[in-house]
C-alpha cells in the first residue's frame, strides 16, 4: 500500500500548489464581471465568435465591466461537464452576471439561474420569460434574425440559375423552422415580385444535420450535406448552422470551375472564408442587447425580459444599434444588389410583410388566411416548415 | 502478455521506487511540452489545482466525476482480472442510462418515486449487465475477440441511444442534440444545498468499490478470476470452466458500467443525452491501466483524473488554454506508466 499513498501523493502535490493562488486570483470587487458561456469555439466564424466579441465591446463601452469566458461548451467537447457547474466556476471568479449563448443551454442556464437567486443570468434565443419557466434571475435575449434570412432567401433567388436552394439547416426546432422558412419567404418573394416566375418553379431544399455544428458520428457531416447540394444542381447554399461549412464548399467549388454561391450566417466577417463565393452574409449584433441587459443589471433596474431585437432600418450594418445586419458579399450582382435595396426599403416601411397569407403549413393545413399577418408569437413558435418547402 | 499475468507480475517491495518514475516522468513530460509552447507549467498546475481542489463545491464537482468514473474502474477490475479487454464498457454505460430512463419513463405514476427510483438505478445496471453478456456471449459462442465485439456493440449503443432521443423519446416538438425532456425532480438524487454532489451517488460508488475488493482479493470467484486470467487451460485442470468465470466477470462489469449510467441520468443530467457516458468507460481503461491492474489505487488514480476533468474548466476561464489539454496530462500518465513497467520488466 504504502507504494500506492507515494504515488497519490506525487499526484496531489503536483495540484496543491495551486491552493495558496486561489486566494491571490480572487475577483476583483471594483469590475462588474460577466461570464459567457459559448456552445462553440470563440473563434468559429460563426455564432459564438458574434458574441464573443460582442462581450469584448461591451468590455470597451460599458466602464468597470470585465468578461470570462468559456467556449466549446456542449458535451461533445465537454464530456461530463454540466452548465450549472460552468456557472459555479463563473461565479466563483466573481461573474455576477452569465449569458449562456445556446439554445442546448436552456435546462442547464434554468437550474444554475435557481442555484443562484443573486446572479442575473440572460439565455439566449430561449423563451423562458414567456413561458413562465424562469425565475426573476433570468431574461431571454434574441435578434429578429427572420428579416436577415429574408435577405438571405431573397439574394440567393436573384442569383440562382437552377432554381435549386439549399438551406443547410442544424436541428428541427421553432427558432430554426422559423428561420429556413423566413428564407424561404424571401426567396420567394424575389422569385416571383422580382424575376416574375412561377413559384412552382423555384425548389427549397432543408437538410438538418442534426445539431448547430458538426459533431462527427453523431450528427450529418454538414461538408458533406453541402457537396450533396452542389451535385444535386443546388447552386445556391444558404447556411442555417453555426459553422461555415456551406460557403468553404462553394469556395472549394468554384475553383473547380463550377457556378455556385454560399450565404453565411450569425457573424460579420464570416464572407472572408470565401469571398468569390459569397453573396452576403445575415448577421447577429449581440452588442446592444448585451448593453441593455448588463447596463440595467449593472443599475440594479434589473427586471425579467424577453427582448427580441430588430434591425436599425436606418442602418442595419449599424454596430451600435442594429441587433441584425446584412453585410453583402462580393459575389452579389449589381442587379440583385440594387434589388435587394428595394427590399430591404419594403421591410423596413412595413410595405413588405413576408409572413402574410394565404400561407400553408407543408402538409397543406392552413397557416394564414389570405391578407392575415402572423402575430409575432405565431411566428417564433412555428410549429411547421411551409407548403413549398422541401424539409428532410 | 495479458493484463491479468501483469497483474500477477507486480513489483517487489524493494521496487517500488520504480513507481515514482511514473509521475516523475509523467510530469516532466508535460511541463517540457507546456515550457515549448511557451505555457507556464506553474500557473495550469495552480490553475488545475484551485479548480479542483479550491472550494468545497469545486471537490464536490470532482466527487460527482469520480463516482461514475470509480464504478467503471471497478468493473474493469473484474474483466482485466480475468484477462479481458472489455472496451465495450462505455456501450454498457450507455445502455444502462437508457435502462434506467426507459424504467423511469414507463412507469412514472405508477409507483412512487422512493420505489421507482432505487428500481430505475437497477435497470440501468441490470442493462448494463445484459450489455456486457452480450459481448461475452459474442466471445464465447461466436469467436469474437472480445475488444472486437465490444467496440462494435459501444456503436451500435450509441445508435440506439441517437435514436431513442432523436425519435421515440424526442422532446415536444423537437428533436434535439440536448437530449431528452429533463426529468421530473421527483427523479433527481437529491443533492444537499452546498453540495453538487449526490450523496447516493457517492455511497453507490463507495460500496461499489468494497464488494469489488472483497469479491476479488477474499472469495473463491477473485481466485477463479485470477486462474483464469492468468492461465485458462491451467485453470480447467483444477475444474475451473473459464467461459463461465469470463461470463460472469462481463456480467459485473456492464452491471457497474450500467449503474454508472444510471448516476448519469439521476444525478448529473437529470435526462438522457447522446454523450451520457461522458467517455467515463474509456477514461475508466486509463484509470485501470495506470493503476497497475490492481484495485488499492484504482480510487486514488479515478480522483487525480476526476481533479483533471474539473480543474482543466479553469484553464480557459483564467489563462486561455484549451482544456483539453487535461487529456494530454492523462495521456502523459497513462504512458509514463506503460513505460515504466515495460523498462522494469525488461531490467529484471
Amino acid at each position: 500500500m504504502q507504494r500506492f499513498f507515494i504515488f497519490l501523493a506525487l499526484c496531489i502535490l503536483s495540484l496543491l500548489p495551486a491552493l495558496p493562488a486561489a486566494g491571490k486570483a480572487a475577483p476583483r470587487a471594483d469590475k462588474f464581471v460577466f461570464g459567457l458561456l459559448m456552445v462553440g469555439p470563440a473563434n468559429d466564424h460563426g455564432w459564438s465568435q458574434a458574441h464573443y466579441e460582442a462581450g469584448r465591446e461591451i468590455e470597451k463601452q460599458l466602464p468597470g465591466t470585465r468578461m470570462i469566458y468559456i467556449d466549446k461548451v456542449n458535451p461533445a467537447d465537454r464530456p461530463g461537464i454540466t452548465i450549472p457547474m460552468l456557472a459555479d466556476d463563473l461565479i466563483a471568479k466573481g461573474a455576477r452576471l452569465i449569458i449562456g449563448n445556446s439554445d442546448d443551454m436552456k435546462d442547464g442556464i434554468r437550474e444554475a439561474a435557481m442555484m443562484h437567486p443573486d446572479v442575473y443570468f440572460i439565455h439566449i434565443s430561449g423563451d423562458d420569460v414567456l413561458t413562465g419557466k424562469g425565475g426573476r434571475n433570468l431574461s431571454n435575449l434574441m435578434g429578429r434574425m427572420e428579416y436577415g434570412k429574408m435577405m438571405a432567401g431573397f439574394v440567393a433567388a436573384m442569383t440562382t440559375r437552377t432554381g435549386k436552394i439549399g438551406y443547410l439547416g442544424p436541428l428541427d426546432n421553432a427558432e430554426t423552422r422559423r428561420l429556413a422558412t423566413s428564407a424561404y419567404l424571401g426567396a420567394r418573394y424575389a422569385w416571383t415580385h422580382v424575376l416574375g416566375r412561377p413559384a412552382a418553379d423555384l425548389h427549397f431544399k432543408v437538410t438538418w444535420i442534426g445539431f448547430w455544428f458538426n459533431i462527427p458520428g453523431v450528427t450529418s457531416d454538414p461538408t458533406l450535406v453541402s457537396r450533396n447540394f452542389i451535385d444535386s444542381g443546388h447552386d445556391v447554399i444558404i447556411s442555417g448552422i453555426d459553422t461555415t461549412e456551406a460557403l468553404v464548399v462553394a469556395g472549394q467549388a468554384r475553383k473547380q470551375g463550377k457556378k455556385v454561391w454560399a450565404v453565411p450566417y450569425d457573424f460579420r466577417g464570416a464572407c472572408a472564408e470565401a469571398p468569390d463565393a459569397c453573396l452576403g452574409v445575415p448577421w447577429f449584433n449581440w452588442f446592444p442587447g448585451y448593453r441593455l441587459l448588463i447596463s440595467q443589471a449593472m443599475a440594479g433596474k434589473w427586471r425579467p425580459q424577453f427582448l427580441w431585437l430588430g434591425p436599425d432600418w436606418k442602418d442595419i450594418n449599424n454596430p451600435e444599434t442594429s441587433a441584425i445586419g446584412f453585410i453583402r458579399g462580393s459575389a452579389l450582382s449589381p442587379a440583385a444588389a440594387a434589388a435587394l435595396t428595394r427590399f430591404q426599403q419594403g421591410l423596413a416601411d412595413g410595405s413588405v410583410n413576408l409572413f402574410t397569407g394565404p400561407l400553408n403549413f407543408a402538409d397543406g393545413t392552413p397557416f394564414l388566411k389570405a391578407g392575415e399577418r402572423a402575430t409575432d408569437s405565431q411566428i417564433w413558435n412555428l410549429p411547421h416548415l411551409l407548403q413549398g418547402m422541401d424539409g428532410h | 502478455m495479458n493484463p491479468s499475468s501483469r497483474e500477477n507480475d507486480l513489483p517487489s517491495r524493494a521496487a517500488w521506487p520504480w513507481l515514482l518514475f511514473i509521475p516523475a516522468l509523467a510530469t516532466g513530460l508535460v511541463c517540457l511540452l507546456l515550457l515549448a509552447l511557451g505555457m507556464s507549467p506553474l500557473a495550469i498546475g495552480r490553475a488545475l489545482g484551485s479548480g479542483s481542489l479550491g472550494s468545497w463545491l469545486k471537490f464536490s464537482h470532482v466527487l460527482s466525476v469520480w463516482s461514475p468514473l470509480l464504478l467503471c474502474s471497478c468493473g474493469l477490475l473484474f474483466t482485466f482480472r480475468a484477462g479481458l479487454w472489455n472496451i465495450g464498457i462505455e456501450g454498457q454505460v450507455i445502455v444502462g442510462a437508457i435502462g434506467c430512463t426507459a424504467m423511469l419513463r414507463l412507469w412514472d405514476g405508477l409507483l412512487p418515486p422512493s420505489v421507482l427510483l432505487p428500481l430505475a438505478l437497477a435497470a440501468g445496471g441490470l442493462a448494463g449487465g445484459l450489455w456486457g453478456i452480450l459481448a461475452g456471449e459474442l466471445r464465447n459462442r461466436g469467436g469474437v475477440n472480445e475488444i472486437f465485439g465490444g467496440l462494435g456493440l459501444n456503436f451500435v449503443a450509441q445508435g440506439l441511444i441517437i435514436w431513442l432521443i432523436f425519435g421515440p423519446w424526442k422532446r415536444a416538438g423537437i428533436a434535439s442534440m440536448s437530449g431528452t425532456d429533463l426529468l421530473s425532480p421527483r427523479f433527481w438524487l437529491t443533492t444537499p444545498p452546498g453540495w453538487r454532489v449526490a450523496p447516493v451517488a457517492l455511497a453507490v460508488a463507495v460500496l461499489a468499490l468494497a464488494v469489488t475488493i472483497l469479491l476479488l482479493d477474499r472469495t473463491r470467484f477473485g481466485l477463479h478470476l485470477r486462474a483464469v486470467g492468468a492461465n485458462p487451460g491451467a485453470a480447467r485442470l483444477f475444474g475451473i470452466r473459464p467461459d463461465r468465470v469470463s461470463m460472469r466477470a462481463m456480467l459485473l462489469a456492464g452491471m457497474l458500467a450500467g449503474l454508472a449510467g444510471s448516476l448519469q441520468v439521476t444525478a448529473v443530467y437529470h435526462r438522457l443525452i447522446p454523450a451520457i457516458s461522458s467517455g467515463y468507460g474509456y477514461l475508466g481503461l486509463l484509470v485501470v491501466m495506470l493503476a497497475n491492474y490492481r484495485s488499492p489505487a484504482v480510487p486514488l488514480i479515478a480522483l487525480f483524473f476526476a481533479c483533471l476533468v474539473t480543474g482543466s474548466i479553469q484553464l480557459p476561464i483564467t489563462l486561455q488554454i484549451d482544456s483539453s489539454l487535461a487529456g494530454v496530462i492523462q495521456g502523459a500518465f497513462v504512458l509514463s506508466a506503460l513505460l515504466v513497467h515495460g523498462l522494469r520488466r525488461g531490467k529484471d
